[in-house]
């Protein structure tokens, strides 16, 4: 059995054996015990990608391909390099916290852990993915459990939301679609070779310009949505705001990622030139993205929304950098997606963690919360200030590395939308201290509040569990960077 | 010579705060409080060795050589890179000794004012931060790194500030330190974002070098009249404004005063706000040669104004704490001002010089006068100044050591604030002087509040008091002996054989007409708030009513936190965020769902489609096959 190949078995066997599972007590440690296995695995494949790049000079490495269905030429074909290796990594611990965090869940819980875990096996198949066909089906299999999980265990208005995420996401799968498809019919140009949608072999045909400028929008928009492109971003706070705990982590934390994940393995590396000409459209639009989610976040009422917006902006960073064509900026827009990740992982289960307790997520009605649960406050606190950048953390890094590379541009255009960006710095600090100084500072809001439950053991280990990665990339960011450049390097090549 | 033992001073502290921030609540009091001060008495110890080992031996041909630790933290591109590293200059050490003495005594101190605090661990562990952040920002080998430590000086002065979080005031003004910092250091990224552009580099060594490429070749870039490096360093200290509570980004100190009062004296007086001090000053040959000096004139004026204006709203303060913040203000307006009639060679590099002395002998003055007020408030509960009276009797130590800083920020000869003074004002004597009348004015306002200070808290009637007040406990008092005695020995040291621009000494001499003038308007000064204060009167009364208008607006310091408020709220709120919200709700996601309402009225209305009625299916049968009959005979005739 091939090294990765396996991060799609074992979820497919846990979720077999939750099949059999009873009750919560049982589903909860054959969840936990079959995504602790997942997570050694991806750590165990951060090494081994390491051992293996020290021999081996492909773009991809482990690559392992087999004949799916042979009429169409689709294979189900895999391989990594050190940007999947990490963002598998990223998935790994997120579910792992996930399931920690939603170690209570009362309702269904089999059902819960099973979609929980369906989701989970998508998104991993998507980051091994070569293949566009394969990468497509697994990111269906990763968008159809959403609706459940938020239509079945989520609040508020969940059924709205699910139908509004679902279908949005839905609509913009429809428009990749498309673009796939115009990939692929013009996959065997200057080669009479079959027709294939093998991302490494379309790279070495030049698809005419005329196909790429119709194509590229399509596939940048498909997975853009899922990133939070402005004006493409509304599903993301009704569907955060409805969604249980663990989805909401799971989903801003990883599956928005396949978006600047997708936008980068697939449209920019395949459709260069398609890039190229539409770069400073679609960049107006994530620069837009940046300061528009963040002056959104402040005017919010509900703490998920605020963390939905900051997502917004944060994502729009990602495709800002990613189109910047720049070897800094793409690294810092890698880094991003994992900080991000991790920080919004951290912020839901925090909010799902005060929700929980108080029954409200209304910033007007919370206050003081740290006094009473002085464990939850801290990391509270330490959360925000990561997130708004400080040094020490992963955030700084990556918005360092996007805006030094940002700025290696000296025309006027790119200029301005980097002083833009960068003054988002400033808007981020004041959402971020107004809802942290709000909540869980100041005097209690709420005498009921003053016998809140302290942080339990499983949701202590849930938050530290994020909060290591988020400190070791904040404090030794050097092998990181290192590790992913080499990978970039040919992808941008494409581009230049 | 080997300074690599340097890199403990930051690392001590960052240990510290490790330890106490993560068992905070497993450590009792008595051992984090010992624990932080004995850790900070280490880096102390090592400071005042680094120092003496530097300036006795760090010359190599009359010249004090730069040492360097540096490694490599992370690479941007080819060239662009951060190091984190050491970096022992004449300043990075003169700055070492300053934090280190403050930080230390700020330990001792607060071992016997936190006493019986809740967080008493977790207040020794954000001074830890602290102290690392600080030793980091000085002790940084590049821009960046000083950024980098810029920032985490600011989350540990947030954290500090809003210590007393269930208070809403604190917590305000925490953020609102935050919030204002953080604007201006947005400034300063993209000023660091400019300098890696346009040279390459962050390194301060190729950054100051004279005869470098960066310096020489300062006139090849240009953007709106100026060089694009002028710009840079305009808006790096924008960055160094920002932290020094310079105009108009000067909103933030008073209020920080919320804090606890170690921490004022601490972060809020001695050490992080001269971060921008520092930091025009590490910068000083690229102020100073670029555009010939633009940048740097820039930072006189702000610096002047500054001065002028805290010493003015000083006057009329009646918080003791935020009078002193105020002083603290004016008086790092004139460590800028002295920066900015600076020039480079030999006795030209005095203000520059003048500069780093009078940080050196404010920062222990300074840092004196607040902890002297907070033994005051730590006896008497309260701020105001209408609370206080007649406190001579009962906390005699803490009156005299008030008293030694009051007469040293005076300017009162002998005093170590006498020497620095004389040498900025006779820098700026000899450079400019509108800047050098300015600043005897100052001098001159300065020793009135002072002394209004010390004759309404120290003499007068006896207040209403709670209890009778009394001395504070000897671990107060000791830092504070300590610091009255640098009050004055700090004077007596002569900075110019270890401080200039160009690391050569040379002699400085007081000017003893200037010295003079400024002694007797300091005097003037004192003698006026004898008047007013001495006894109990209406004069100062009489002369509020006189002034109406200019006193209200003084004492409404300018109404500068209402414009603040006037255009956060009603212009950034008001009319961008709330707009973008709405627009966010009623355009952009209500087409999102008007194109789902409309797919799905669409679909409604052409369900009637699938009746499964025949006659239907027939009807739509036939006249399909009709129409496709008359479009195919209509081809065909063609």
């Amino acid at each position: 059995m091939d090294i990765l190949s396996l991060f799609v078995i074992v979820p497919i066997i846990t979720v077999i054996a939750l099949g059999f599972s009873k009750g919560l007590k049982q589903s909860r440690i054959v969840a936990l015990a079959g995504m602790l296995v997942q997570l050694g695995m991806s750590i165990n494949l951060i090494f081994a990608y390491l051992k293996e790049r020290a021999v081996n000079d492909d773009i991809m490495v482990f690559v392992k391909d087999i004949m799916w269905f042979e009429q169409f030429n689709i294979h189900y074909s895999v391989g990594v390099d050190a940007i999947s290796v990490v963002m598998i990594a990223l998935t790994a611990v997120i579910v792992v916290a996930g399931i920690f965090i939603s170690w209570m869940v009362d309702d269904l819980p089999k059902e819960f852990f099973i979609s929980l875990i369906i989701l989970s096996t998508g998104v991993f198949g998507f980051f091994i993915s070569l293949d566009l066909f394969t990468m497509f089906v697994f990111y269906e299999i990763a968008v159809i459990p959403m609706y459940l999980l938020i239509g079945i265990w989520g609040s508020g208005p969940r059924e709205n939301s699910a139908m509004k995420l679902t279908l949005m996401l839905m609509g913009a799968s429809a428009v990749l679609s498309v673009g796939i498809f115009g990939i692929y019919f013009n996959s065997n140009i200057g080669t009479d070779g079959p027709l294939t949608f093998n991302i490494l072999e379309i790279a070495q045909v030049n698809i005419p310009e005329a196909a790429q400028n119709l194509f590229f929008p399509m596939v940048f928009i498909g997975f853009a949505t899922l990133g939070a492109l402005f004006p493409f971003h509304t599903w993301s706070p009704s569907g955060h705001a409805s969604a249980p705990t663990a989805v909401s982590m799971l989903h801003a934390g990883v599956l928005m990622k396949l978006g600047g994940y997708g936008v980068f393995r697939v449209a920019m590396y395949l459709l260069p030139i398609g890039a190229i000409n539409w770069s400073d459209f679609f960049l107006v639009l994530a620069s837009i993205g940046v300061v528009y989610g963040a002056l959104g976040a402040i005017m919010q009422k509900d703490l998920k929304y605020i963390n939905a917006y900051a997502s917004v902006s944060h994502l729009g960073l990602v495709l800002f950098a990613l189109l910047m064509f720049n070897k800094t900026a793409w690294n810092g827009a890698i880094i991003q997606s994992l900080s991000h990740g991790l920080l919004t992982a951290m912020f839901f289960a925090l909010i799902g963690m005060v929700y929980g307790r108080t029954h409200t997520r209304d910033v007007a009605k919370l206050g003081g919360i740290m006094k009473v649960l002085p464990f939850i406050g801290a990391i509270y606190v330490i959360t925000g200030l990561a997130y708004l950048g400080l040094p020490g953390f992963s955030g700084f890094v990556a918005e360092m590395n996007i805006f030094v590379g940002s700025f290696q541009h000296d025309d006027t255009f790119h200029r301005i939308l980097t002083i833009l960006a960068v003054s988002s710095i400033v808007v981020t600090a004041v959402y971020i201290l107004r809802m942290v100084g709000k909540i869980m500072m100041g005097p209690l809001s709420n005498p009921e509040y003053a016998n809140l439950p302290k942080a339990t053991w499983y949701e202590k280990v849930g938050l530290v569990m994020l909060l290591i990665p988020v400190v070791i990339i904040g404090v030794m960011p050097f092998g990181l960077g290192e590790m992913l450049k080499e990978s970039i390097e040919p992808f941008l090549e494409r581009l230049l | 010579m080997d300074f690599s033992y340097t890199i403990l001073i930051p690392l001590i502290p960052l240990a510290l705060f490790v330890i106490l921030g993560i068992f905070s609540k497993k450590i009792p009091a008595s051992i984090s409080g010992w624990m932080g001060s004995i850790g900070l008495g280490v880096t102390f110890v090592l400071s005042y060795y680094a120092a003496y080992q530097y300036y006795l031996n760090g010359k190599v041909n009359g010249v004090y050589q730069p040492f360097i630790y540096k490694y490599n933290w992370m690479n941007f591109t080819d060239k662009l890179h951060i190091d984190m590293g050491v970096l022992i200059d004449p300043i990075s050490v003169m700055m070492l000794v300053v934090v280190s003495t403050i930080s230390f005594m700020v330990h001792l101190y607060s071992r016997g004012y936190m006493k019986g605090d809740d967080g008493y661990t977790r207040f020794f562990a954000y001074l830890a931060l602290f102290s690392f952040s600080m030793f980091g920002l000085v002790l940084a080998t590049n821009l960046f790194q000083i950024y980098i430590f810029w920032e985490l000086v600011g989350a540990s002065s947030f954290l500090l500030i809003g210590y007393y979080y269930t208070k809403p005031s604190a917590v305000s003004a925490a953020k609102k330190a935050f919030i204002v910092t953080r604007f201006a250091d947005f400034g300063f990224l993209v000023g660091i974002l400019i300098i890696g552009y346009y040279t390459g580099t962050w390194d301060f060594q190729e950054l100051n070098n004279p005869e470098g490429s960066v310096i020489t070749n300062w006139a090849s870039t240009s953007f709106m009249g100026l060089s694009v490096l002028t710009w840079a360093l305009i808006l790096i200290f924008m960055g160094g404004a920002g932290k020094s509570a310079m105009l108009p980004f000067h909103i933030w100190l008073p209020d920080a005063m919320e804090g606890p009062t170690p921490v004022s004296a601490l972060i809020h007086a001695a050490t992080m706000v001269v971060a921008g001090v520092y930091l025009v000053a590490r910068l000083f040959p690229m102020y100073y040669f670029i555009e010939d000096g633009f940048a740097l004139q820039v930072v006189a004026y702000v610096g002047a104004i500054s001065s002028l204006f805290a010493a003015i709203i000083a006057l009329t303060q009646n918080d003791i704490k935020r009078v002193l913040a105020f002083s603290t203000m004016s008086q790092i307006g004139y460590m800028m001002l002295a920066l900015g009639v600076s020039g480079y060679h030999g006795h030209d590099g005095l203000g520059f010089m003048a500069s780093m002395f009078h940080l050196f002998t404010h920062a222990m003055f300074k840092g004196l006068l607040f902890l002297a007020a907070g033994s005051v408030i730590h006896a008497i509960h309260s701020n105001y100044l209408q609370d206080m009276g007649g406190l001579r009797k009962y906390m005699p130590i803490t009156h005299i050591t008030f008293l030694i800083a009051a007469l040293s920020i005076s300017g009162v000869p002998f005093f170590a604030g006498f020497f620095s003074k004389d040498e900025i004002l006779t820098a700026a004597y000899e450079n400019n002087i509108l800047i050098y009348i300015s600043s005897v004015f100052v001098a001159g306002l300065t020793a009135f509040y002072m002394f209004r200070l010390y004759f309404g808290i120290f003499w007068g009637k006896d207040k209403e008091y709670e209890h009778t007040p009394h001395e504070s406990p000897m671990s107060m008092t000791i830092p504070m002996m300590f610091l009255a005695f640098m009050s004055i020995a700090g004077g007596y040291i002569h900075f110019s054989k270890y401080i200039s621009p160009d690391h050569m000494p040379f002699e400085a001499h007081l000017n003893y007409y200037l010295a003079a003038i400024a002694s007797t308007v300091g005097l003037i000064g004192i003698v006026l708030a004898f008047i007013f204060y001495k006894k109990e009167n209406n004069l100062s009364e009489r002369f509020s009513h006189a002034f109406g208008i200019f006193y209200k607006w003084t004492y409404n310091k300018f109404y500068f936190d209402e414009i603040y408020l006037f255009v956060t709220k009603k212009i950034i709120f008001g009319l961008v965020a709330k707009p973008s919200a709405w627009f966010d709700k009623n355009v952009v996601d209500a087409s999102m769902i008007g194109i789902g309402n409309v797919t799905e009225s669409f679909s409604y209305k052409i369900k009637g489609m699938q009746s499964g009625k025949f006659q239907d299916y027939a009807m739509g049968f036939i006249s399909g096959g009709v129409v496709i009959a008359i479009v195919v005979f209509y081809l065909w005739i063609n």
